[in-house]
Parts: C-alpha cells; structure tokens; sequence
C-alpha cells in the first residue's frame, strides 16, 4: 500500500549561507533515485517536509522553481532540533523530503494580471520560487508587469542578494529593495518598512493581484495598504505557517476552522481568511 | 444472516477455538474496570459490564505506533534511509465491542481513508478486523448514543452483533466479513424462532431506553466565526485543568504527533496520540501560539467534535455518545451541555 509518510531519499548537494547572521542557509538536494525527481512534481507556493531521519521533520517551503532542474532547494531558519541540526550538515549528506504538499499561488487566476509582490524578511522562499518561475522566457508573457517589494531588518538579512542583484537589472520586473535600517554609506536601494515602501511604489491594484508573505506585523500593516490602493480582498493572497507533523491533513494539528492550513493552504486569499476563525 | 445461540461457557470456548484463524481481543476484568485484552487460555473473557474504561480505538490505531526504522550509522551503507516498520496485519476480531465505540471508527475513518490520502497503518488495521460488537441492554445515565446518530443495538460497522439473552447469547452476522468469523466459531445451536423475538424486544426496550435528548439539528446552519466568537467559550473552558484525558479516552479524536527516537545506531519514527488541550501542539518554531489560552483549547475540542467535523464532511458530529469524556472529566466538563450551547446559540 502506497505509505504518503514514507520520505524520498535524498543527498544535500548545495549548502549557501544565506544572511551575516548565518542563521539562514539554502540547500539543495538531489534525489537519490531519479524516478522520485519525477515524482515531485511542484508548483510554486508548495511546500514540502524535510526528513532528517533521528532528529523530526519539519515543513518549509520550496524555495527552487519547477523551471529549475534536477534539485529542488529550501532555505531553513536554524530555530528547534532539526533547524539546528540540518545546519551542521555537509554537503552530501543523506536525509529525506516527502511532498510536495498543500495548495499553492492561484496560477491560473494570475495570468494576464499585474503581479504585485510583497515579502518581508526569510518568509521569501516560496515568492522566490514565484518569481524565478514567472521570469522565465517562456512564462514571462503570461503575466502583465511584476513588481516586487522586499525588505528585511538590514542588508545583511535579505536573503538571494545575488538574484535580487540580477532582477535589479532586468527591465521586465519592477524591483523594490529596503531595509528598515542600514549604517551602509553605500546602499542604494530603499530604506523603509514594508507597508510604506509598497504604499509609495504601488500606485494601481487595476488588473492586479498581490501575493504577500512575511512576519505577522508586516502582513498586519500591508493589508490596510493594499486595501487602500483597491485590491479586494479575493485578490490579496497570503501563504501561511503553521505547527505541523504528517502534511497530509490527518494529524489534526494545523487546522483553523474546518480548513488545514496542510492541505487547504497554506496559500489562502484574504477573502477566505475572512471566513475562518482568526486562530493563526 | 446466521443466528447462533450459545451459553456464555460455550462462547468463551468457541473464542479460545479459533485462535488460529484471529487473534481474539475480548473484555477482561482488571479491577474495578474492563480492558480489551488478547484472549488466552488462563483469564476468562467477561462480558458482564457496562463499558471498558478505554474504547477499543488503541486496537485499530496504536496510542504509540512505530512508522519507520533507519540506521543512523554513518558507517553502514543505508544510514539515514528511512523503511517502513514490518508490521502484522493478520486477522483479529475485536469482540464484545459497544455500538458507540464500533460507531467511532466509521466517524474516524473518513480522516484516514479518504480519496486524497489513505493512511496506512490505520486502514490496513481496520481492514484486517472483525468487530463483533455486544448490544447495550442498559444504555447507562452519561450515554447518549442515540443523539449522535447511533443506538444501543447499533450495527454501524459491526460485523457480528452479540445480543444477551440473559441465560444465552445470540450471535448474528451481519457482513460477509462477519459471517466468516462464524463459520470459523465451533459450537451453538441455531436460534429458534423465540430467542430471536427475544432478541428483537431486548432492542427496542433498549431504544426506548436511550433518549436522543442532545440536541445537535442546528449545528449544520450555525455560521463557523459566530460559534468561534460565541461569549461562552470562557465559560465552559473555565474549570478544565488541559489535562487531555477526554481526548485520550474519546473514541473519535485521532490527532497525533510524530517523533524520532535513536537507540543506540537504531532510529524509529513514531507516532503517539496527541491532545489539542496541550499548549505545546500549536506552538509554532518561532515562540508564536495561536492557541496558548485555556480558553482557546477547550473551544478547538468542541468546535472540531461539533462544528467544523459537521462542515467538513457534511455528517453528523464526530462523537460516538459513549459518554466517557462526561463521566471522567475531573472537573465535569459536560459535552452534552456545550451541545446544548452551541446548537441553541
């Protein structure tokens, strides 16, 4: 009988630092058997749970797009037992991934729409995946403009400093970078909370849909923005956390009203949100 | 539909005879109380009791079941490849069993079979048993089974019913599943015409007996955020302690956490029942807890039995009406009253 439990193999191929603080690391894996390569088929807003067998599993979103081949990457806050652990491995460890699991950003509704992004601090993983993916060739067109504002506390902590660098560059998305604050002479991008930036650089919610992921503050002071600008709140999207342990909607653990933010979400419009309990 | 009367001497050695087709769990006395242990040869089945203290749901899903196995030996060539644990999923039967409790599965089973995901251990388990359940003759003052969609003769699920006559058990079958249990069981006679009148009248006097009195009809209109921010939440969850024994004892609450254990190079993952009445089940990585009041707990607990189960799968509530939460809540904690509330708010 087929066991949804049952983690794929897998070989730590890549481990970047990602911030100054060194609390946050992105790894790459790859399959030990190519068939499971197959078999996690994502789309991007997934997430999937980490395995590191004697230690636990914990769920963390897909930081790698679809687009990308042959490895599927996460960037991990170090936090608890397996968080700790997983940043003193090496590359070519062994560990496990079992996904991908839950729902993801509603691709189907953003074609043909401004694509607003709004990350805050290490809860970019998955938008990054969103946006490696919209920007290539052959999905570029599918999407009218993106623009992206994404902040963190202070330089050292955005996370993809390489890429974004790269984004910067490109004419076909609109970049946003701030920090709250930098003693940096030399920085030269924004410097502002989220929620003011976006106020400042996103004039229109016409034909637009926003896709927001951060810390909680952040989404508390971004919401009134995007309301104000006219999104409705079907078109504000947030991707949420939540304890979990099977990722597959039976443990009973995640869930906020009668949804489970597992396998109902973690991706949710505001618009939903709005009827559930506010228990998250 | 075979009907087969026995004494209960006869009963009790028609059980230890099939041994080799199932393994038996039957009620024992221990105590004061009655568990479900594995038959033997030395410690009679007794059948003569109310309930047993625990449903027999720890018989179909383990309170701490092993998942997976793995080395942790750096050495060895398959360290950190994690295999499913070799598991035994021969027949058993599950006999003496309460409607109530027999009724908790079907209301469990939808968690964990369904067309998404089917969980393994559970459903294997369930579908290795037979249950062969004994029809409550004197539904008790905490019972409220009838409210909930089942009754004191109950057949939900049960693949053999045992009706007690007093002098003889009646044993029927009920399903194909059933019905081979009963070609393996040596012993009895037919039942003649009588004893299955007798039978029939022991369960309608039981179904007069058992007043479907908790009222649950509204619960399926009631809007999830009104019954959420109802003012009697603080109330209810006043007195409760979070000691977690409703959900331990409840014969339909299934959640569970998963944990590894390393002994020595040898790891296992597990799964171990879990209780949402503990502060330590929602709290996030990040110090974050959407749940970390007393309050907000005791209303997950009712709210899921009876509401968000009801929207869910479009049933009834995912309670059984075994009453066990009511008569062990050491602070009186009364589910049928929180019924009451919700459903009339």
């Amino acid at each position: 009988m087929e066991n949804p439990y049952l983690p794929y193999p897998v070989r730590i191929d890549k481990i970047t630092t990602e911030t100054s603080d060194r609390n946050l690391k992105t790894f790459r894996f790859v399959f030990l058997n190519p068939e499971d390569d197959k078999k996690f088929a994502y789309t991007p807003g997934q997430f999937a749970e980490l395995s590191v067998p004697g230690k636990g599993e914990i769920p963390i979103g897909i930081a790698s797009s679809p687009t990308e081949k042959g490895f599927v990457a996460f960037t991990v806050n170090k936090v608890g037992v397996v968080t700790n652990y997983m940043h003193n491995m090496k590359e070519g460890d062994i560990m496990g991934i079992r996904g991908p699991l839950g729902n993801w950003y509603p691709w189907e509704e953003m074609e043909g729409k401004n694509i607003v992004i709004v990350g805050g601090g290490f809860a970019f993983t998955t938008l990054r995946s969103s946006i490696v993916y919209m920007i290539q060739p052959e999905n570029r067109s599918r999407f009218k403009d993106i623009s992206v504002v994404y902040g963190a506390r202070n330089p050292g902590l955005l996370l993809y400093r390489d890429e974004l660098a790269e984004w910067e560059k490109r004419d076909d998305i609109n970049m946003h970078i701030t920090v709250d604050g930098t003693d940096d002479p030399d920085w030269k991008y924004n410097v502002g909370f989220v929620p003011a930036i976006t106020e400042q650089k996103i004039t229109s919610a016409d034909n637009s849909i926003a896709i927001v992921c951060g810390p909680p503050i952040m989404i508390k002071f971004t919401q009134p923005v995007l309301e104000k600008l006219g999104f409705p709140p079907e078109r504000i999207i947030l991707s949420l956390e939540m304890r979990m342990k099977c990722g597959i909607g039976i443990c009973g653990r995640c869930n906020i009203g009668d949804k489970y933010v597992c396998k109902d979400g973690p991706v949710f419009s505001l618009a939903k949100l709005k009827q559930m309990p506010g228990e998250y | 539909m075979t009907n087969i009367i026995f004494t209960e001497d006869e009963w009790t050695k028609a059980l230890q005879g099939i041994s080799d087709s199932y393994k038996v769990f039957a009620p024992v006395k221990d105590g004061d109380f009655h568990t479900f242990k594995p038959m033997n040869a030395t410690k009679a089945p007794d059948f003569d009791f109310q309930n047993t203290r625990l449903s027999a749901k720890a018989l179909i899903y383990p309170q701490s079941e092993r998942m997976f196995e793995y080395s942790v030996d750096e050495r060895a060539s398959d360290a950190s490849i994690v295999r499913e644990t070799p598991k035994d999923y021969s027949p058993k039967a599950i006999v003496g069993i309460r409607p109530c409790d027999a009724h908790g599965f079907s209301i469990v089973r939808p968690n964990f079979d369904n067309q998404e995901y089917r969980d393994p251990w559970w459903v294997q388990s369930f579908e290795s048993t037979v249950l062969v359940g004994l029809g409550c003759n004197q539904p008790c003052s905490t019972c409220f089974c009838a409210s909930v969609g089942g009754g004191p003769f109950n057949k939900d699920v049960l693949d053999v019913l045992i009706y007690d006559l007093g002098a003889n058990f009646m044993v029927t079958g009920l399903t194909e599943k059933g019905e081979t249990f009963l070609t393996k069981v040596k012993g009895g006679k037919a039942a003649d015409d009588e004893s299955i009148k007798q039978a029939e009248a022991l369960a309608t006097e039981a179904a007069k007996m058992s007043k479907a009195d908790v009222p649950t009809d509204k619960l399926r209109d009631k809007v999830i955020n009104d019954l959420f921010a109802a003012p009697f939440w603080q109330d209810v969850g006043f007195a409760c302690l979070n000691c977690g024994t409703c959900t331990y004892l409840c014969p339909t609450c299934w959640c569970f956490d998963i944990q590894d254990e390393v002994l020595g190079k040898q790891g296992d993952r597990i799964r171990n029942w879990d209780s949402c009445m503990f502060p330590l089940f929602t709290l996030h990585g990040s110090g974050h807890n959407p749940r970390d009041q007393k309050f907000q707990r005791v209303r997950q607990r009712f709210m899921h039995k009876l509401k968000y189960y009801v929207d869910k799968y479009q049933d009834g509530v995912q309670c059984s009406g075994c009453g066990r939460c009511v008569r062990y809540c050491p602070v009186n904690i009364d589910i049928r009253q929180v019924a009451e509330l919700m459903n009339n708010y």
